[in-house]
């Protein structure tokens, strides 16, 4: 019975399923016989934490929904109906609006590690492009999420995000209207974001996820020296620098777990609103399309975004600034899915690039932080000054690659993982 | 490996560092949640003074009762007026919200999560910030909130505010402080002209309990959280030296 080249278990429940499913074959090809590089770094922990959180988010999305009530009349005082009269209530809801500043905060320090060792290069430029398409299925699904409350920031950020579609020429207004399906956000807005958010998104997502973690297990992990561990192997055809990822990064990993739930456990029992900045003040009230709120800003995973949009002050072409900036913004999520053919060099690791590219991650970084500040900010001409300038370093740090990259000078890269 | 996870519990600090921003208000308050009495007074000050137009939609008397230690026979008795609402109910007003508006020129708002959506500094200043202003349809006028359409329900506790100019104790917006007496000069200085029911002291004490209250009804699971925090984080502790040891176990044989 089966396909008599897989491995199988020697007797037992295990054989009979075996014989009907590669059960062993899959754990040991993804865990228990998947040889990762012993050099992992601190670094190296986002990825399970990732996963963690995708995990929290939908355990607790999956109990709130059993609580929370779609609509436009019912859908603030629903939420502080879980807050106070659901057992456990605030606790789910916490974890859940929480969750999704950690999955955020995890995920682009795992971005970051990718761009700091070469992950995304030859041959895992499918890795990296399954991981952006992840990155944009969350980004839709955190933003559809921020409705559901229907508190004053869910509505007006909803409707500042949604009304960019507008600036797109011809179609704009149409479009905007069709997203909707209203002449304003409605509690028709509402139940397709809901629908999108419980059940469409996290699908994709999932999806994605597997892809992403198939995609990687294909061609191997990277690691911080970015050299390729297959090339070593030892006689019984195991690389030599390679640990099984069962056990040993199952359980180091669930070291890096307790150190990332004792501060994701801090926030949710003493700084569930992170100060306003993961739970907004004026998302307190309930959503009243007349009362527009002194100052809108989106929560700050999208901030660094929503602050090129914003540096966008300029008409060009034809094109108005608002179209312009629309533009800006999309380009600055696009050029990262081809970043694996921007980057020319010979190595993977920034340990072995030149100095031009350690300068340019360093600048990348910092404007990625800056952007992310002012985008909390109101607008003052300096603010936007400095927020060009960041713009302008953003976008040259991925379109000069090309150039940097070939023409500074490598260093070698050893044989073996340095650790 | 230990290097690692400092690195990993520096990169998430600076989450929980994020400190909430200042508000802008004279006087600042700092709920405690613990102090039964207080909340309780605050309830009683709440249902006297303030529920006539202001509901708690959110907030269940007997949620309250629960939380605050009162006894629901007491409750009923002293708390609950309308004979519409129960124990069970959450605190509701009789006022709809067109005769509010119509009345008031503006619909009092429900207060369940005012001390989110504001905070509890900003409550307390507004509280104690009324004053006389004979140019305003209420007769008062709050330097917290300018041209409110609430007049000072507590006047009859406080008394009648005014401004006057003074040296001061508090610090007044816009005043300098005299390095010599370390006092605020200001003619913004609020002062108590006509004595109420209270004294001043007693005043700000009041009003801080009516805030407490308000604060804990803005979130009453922060007592909940308080009291599971504490044993959540240690089971997490305990979990990650436990996982820490038996990684460096299993990591004994890679060199």
């Amino acid at each position: 019975m089966g396909n008599p080249n897989k491995v199988k278990a020697e007797r037992g429940f295990m054989r009979w399923v075996d014989d009907r499913f590669p059960a062993t074959q899959m754990w040991q090809d993804h865990m228990a016989k998947y040889y990762a590089p012993k050099n992992f770094n601190f670094w190296y922990f986002f990825g399970s934490l990732a996963l963690l959180m995708l995990v929290n988010q939908i355990l607790t999305g999956v109990w709130l929904t059993m609580s929370y009530n779609p609509s436009a009349e019912g859908a603030f005082a629903s939420v502080e109906y879980i807050m106070r009269d659901v057992e456990w209530g605030w606790l789910i809801r916490y974890m859940h609006s929480t969750g999704a500043t950690a999955f955020f905060a995890v995920v682009y320090l795992h971005m970051f590690r990718g761009l700091l060792y070469g992950s995304y290069k030859a041959p895992r430029e499918l890795v990296w492009i399954f991981g952006m398409a992840i990155y944009l299925a969350l980004m839709a699904e955190a933003f559809m999420g921020y409705l559901l409350p229907w508190g004053q920031m869910s509505y007006w950020g909803a409707q500042v995000i949604i009304s960019l579609f507008s600036a797109i020429p011809v179609i704009g207004p149409d479009l905007t209207q069709w997203i909707r399906g209203d002449f304003l956000i409605s509690g028709i807005t509402l139940n397709r974001f809901f629908a999108l958010h419980v059940v469409a998104l996290p699908i994709v997502i999932l999806a994605l996820v597997v892809l992403h973690i198939i995609a990687l297990h294909e061609v191997g992990s990277n690691n911080p020296d970015g050299i390729d561990i297959k090339k070593k192997k030892d006689e019984s055809g195991k690389p030599l620098d390679g640990i099984p990822f069962h056990p040993y990064y199952t359980v180091k990993d669930l070291v890096g777990v307790a150190v990332f739930l004792f501060v994701f456990c801090v926030v949710i029992f003493y700084f569930p609103e992170g100060g306003g900045y993961f739970l907004e003040k004026p998302n307190f009230q309930p959503a009243d399309p007349l009362t527009t709120p002194d100052h809108i800003a989106p929560v700050w995973y999208f901030t660094p975004f929503y602050a090129i949009l914003r540096a966008i002050t300029f008409s060009l072409f034809g094109l108005d600034a608002k179209f312009l900036g629309v533009i800006f913004m999309g380009a600055a999520i696009a050029v990262l899915f081809v970043l694996p053919w921007l980057d020319r060099s010979p190595v993977r690791s920034m340990r072995y690039k030149g100095w031009m590219s350690k300068v340019m991650l360093t600048l990348f970084a910092i404007s990625f932080l800056i952007l992310g500040v002012l985008g909390v900010l109101p607008v003052t001409e300096g603010r936007t000054l400095l927020s060009q300038v960041c713009t302008v370093i953003y976008f040259a740090f991925f379109l000069l690659m090309p150039f940097y990259t070939r023409l500074e000078k490598t260093k070698p890269v050893p044989e073996r993982v340095t650790g | 490996m230990k290097k690692q996870l400092f690195a990993l519990l520096f990169a998430l600090v600076p989450v929980t560092a994020m400190a909430a921003p200042a508000a802008d208000v004279p006087y600042s308050m700092e709920p405690d949640l613990h102090d039964k009495a207080s909340l309780q007074n605050g309830m009683k000050l709440y249902v006297n003074y303030c529920m006539g137009c202001h509901s708690l939609e959110h907030q269940r008397f007997a949620r309250a009762a629960e939380d605050l230690d009162m006894p629901q026979d007491l409750v009923e008795e002293n708390l609950i007026f309308s004979p519409e609402l129960g124990f069970n109910d959450q605190m509701h007003i009789a006022m709809n919200e067109e005769d509010g508006a119509t009345w008031f020129g503006v619909a009092p708002p429900d207060l369940t999560l005012e001390s989110r959506v504001r905070s509890p500094s900003w409550i307390y200043s507004y509280l104690l910030s009324f004053y006389k202003d004979p140019s305003t349809g209420t007769g008062v006028n709050n330097a917290v909130f300018p041209l409110v359409a609430m007049p000072n329900v507590l006047e009859p506790l406080q008394g009648v505010q005014e401004k006057v100019c003074a040296a001061t104790d508090k610090p007044v917006e816009g005043a300098e402080l005299d390095p010599l007496t370390g006092k605020y000069q200001s003619c913004e200085t609020l002062q108590v002209t006509q004595p109420g029911e209270m004294e001043p002291e007693e005043f700000e004490a009041a009003v801080y309990d009516l805030t407490n209250f308000l604060a804990y009804a803005g979130e009453p699971s922060k007592l909940q959280a308080q009291s599971l925090g504490p044993k959540v984080l240690i089971f997490i502790f305990i979990f990650g030296v436990i996982s820490y040891l038996l990684k460096r176990e299993y990591w004994r044989d890679v060199h």
